[in-house]
């Protein structure tokens, strides 16, 4: 059963201008796909239009259908935002690029993380039980001193442990799908290889479904198994990270497969 | 003065807390302390006054110094007992009007912040036009409309506020709800209410509260302009701004009915702006850090 089924989707702007058009993929539950493509390819857009959170003036057409936990299969596209908002978290949820940006600086992170922890276990979580759910929700994304970092401010913690907060926030909504928007984009290297270590586990250890964006073939071929190349809104390969890394066809991906191994090969050649 | 951030730390984990909290601004300090004397004096007023407002008795032009600490006005009035009530309309003046403007202000503003189209662009173009319409031909509509009275004066300089904070209100909202953690609240199905409750308000309400109390200050200014131009409380309520007026004229014979009010006034106003600068610094966590 497919946990998110998108068919020809569109995504109009105000003047008709298409940003993306007729797109189609799928992602079965448990599987990871990853959304490759450079910036305004419409990568993001597409995972905005999953959760229905387009930015005004935009309109989607085609089908997305989200699927739940023990749930038949939802629209997204013309839903209400009352029946989407029942959707977000439980079915899907996202993980952003900038995890300064995406938490509250005004919030500590503890409070933070009790939102979609009461989401999801009801709102009668709350003192003592609350403060243990949090600290495990922070231990679990390996955070050291979950105790200190739920009391802190987002701009008294590191970017790495920022987005770790981010992610233990994502998964604290138990979702069928995760999106992962650039989730390591804005962090250094070494951070970026155990963020992602981490993020790997974790979805395979809850059977997440997993939807992964990335402008960086490479990231994206570590951590996802199939892949869709997206360039100017249209998905112009789609594959087996095996395939399209062994075998690309369309001239675009053999740029990002080429320029992958560029900077492979520069690597090899200075350690050589 | 940080009860939001307080609140939400009690409910998740209540120990060690940062010791840099603790520490108080000076110019927090310092303003209280200039506020807390006009409000003390107001409130003094209140219960005791050395003579009635209206008591004539006293020699004219008097000096300082015997029965009148402060001397007397030119129809022989106790200064001290004018400079008393004036205390109390002064704050009155301020307080209504930071009320009214404050309430609606936000109200208007919030409703912007979330409007699109349409809704946004006529409530905008409301606010600049009462923007640039003058506080003082405000007032002297009100005055002519209604009569010259505190009520006047307060609904004038309020309304005229109203309009300030609103646009100062929908700009801070329009700029939270851009923000990537709004977005984030979306994706894991947080309510709006939940949204502006949990995350707008809190991150708009310490530049509104700050802007307040600048509102405030320039709110105690305005009256004191309107009285001073006779469109403010009328006699015998002696307002600072109606004293500053009626001594212009013996300024150099009996200079007191001019220092006083303008001294008193002065504290208020560079009060409300300290703790309005002490504000800031303590409710932005990011700045508790640094000091």
């Amino acid at each position: 059963m497919n946990v998110l089924d998108v068919q020809g989707l569109t995504i109009r702007t105000e003047e008709g201008r298409d940003l993306v058009s007729d797109v189609s993929f799928s992602i079965g539950a448990g599987s990871r796909l990853g959304l490759v493509g450079e910036s305004g390819s419409g990568k993001s857009l597409t995972a905005l239009a999953v959760m229905g959170l387009l930015p005004p003036g935009m309109t989607a057409s085609g089908s997305i259908a989200l699927t739940a936990h023990g749930a038949p299969p939802a629209e997204i596209v013309g839903a209400t935002e009352r029946a989407l908002n029942g959707l977000r978290g439980r079915a899907a949820t996202v993980v952003f690029q900038e995890p300064l940006t995406a938490l509250d600086p005004l919030m500590r992170l503890g409070a933070q993380l009790a939102e979609p922890l009461r989401a999801r276990h009801g709102r009668g979580l709350r003192g003592a039980a609350l403060r243990r759910a949090v600290e495990e929700a922070l231990d679990r994304v390996r955070l050291p001193e979950p105790g200190r970092i739920a009391r802190a401010h987002p701009h008294e913690i590191s970017g790495g442990q920022r987005q770790r907060v981010a992610l233990a926030m994502a998964l604290a909504c138990e979702p069928a799908l995760l999106i992962a928007d650039e989730p390591t984009t804005a962090l250094d290297v070494t951070v970026q290889s155990e963020v992602l270590a981490l993020l790997d586990t974790l979805v395979a250890d809850r059977d997440m479904a997993l939807l992964f964006i990335s402008h960086d073939l490479a990231v994206v071929s570590a951590v996802t198994d199939h892949v869709l190349v997206l360039k100017d809104g249209t998905a112009v390969e789609s594959g087996s990270v095996a395939d399209i890394v062994g075998r690309p066809v369309h001239p675009y991906t053999r740029d990002l497969v080429g320029s992958a191994r560029h900077l492979e090969s520069a690597l090899e050649r200075i350690v050589r | 003065m940080s009860g939001a951030s307080e609140a939400r730390e009690v409910r998740v984990g209540a120990a060690g807390r940062a010791p840099s909290r603790r520490r108080r601004s000076p110019a927090l300090v310092t303003g209280c302390v200039l506020v807390g004397f006009v409000v003390l004096v107001a409130l003094v007023s209140l219960v005791w006054l050395p003579y009635a407002p209206d008591d004539t008795t006293g020699t004219r032009l008097a000096a300082p110094g015997g029965a009148h600490p402060l001397g007397t006005d030119k129809l022989g009035r106790d200064l001290l007992t004018q400079l008393m009530t004036g205390a109390w309309i002064a704050l009155r003046a301020g307080l209504g009007a930071t009320a009214l403007g404050g309430v609606l202000g936000v109200c208007a503003g919030l409703a912007a912040g979330f409007a699109t189209r349409w809704l946004d662009d006529t409530l905008s173009t409301l606010l600049d036009v009462l923007i640039a319409f003058p506080t003082l031909l405000l007032a002297m509509l009100m005055v002519a409309a209604r009569s010259a009275s505190l009520g006047s004066a307060v609904l004038a300089i309020g309304l005229a506020m109203t309009a300030v904070v609103a646009r100062l209100t929908r700009v801070l909202v329009k700029r939270v709800l851009a923000q990537d953690y709004i977005t984030a609240a979306r994706t894991s199905g947080t309510s709006w209410p939940r949204i502006v409750t949990g995350h707008v308000l809190p991150n708009i309400w310490p530049t509104l509260v700050v802007n307040l109390a600048l509102q405030f200050g320039l709110a105690v200014m305005a009256e004191a302009s309107l009285s001073f131009l006779g469109l403010g409380a009328p006699p015998p309520n002696a307002s600072w701004g109606r004293m500053l007026q009626e001594a212009q004229a013996t300024v150099f014979t009996a200079p007191t009915g001019v220092i006083a009010p303008g001294v008193l006034l002065v504290m208020l106003v560079v009060g409300v702006n300290l703790v309005a600068d002490g504000l800031r610094d303590t409710l932005d966590p990011t700045r508790r850090r640094t000091r």
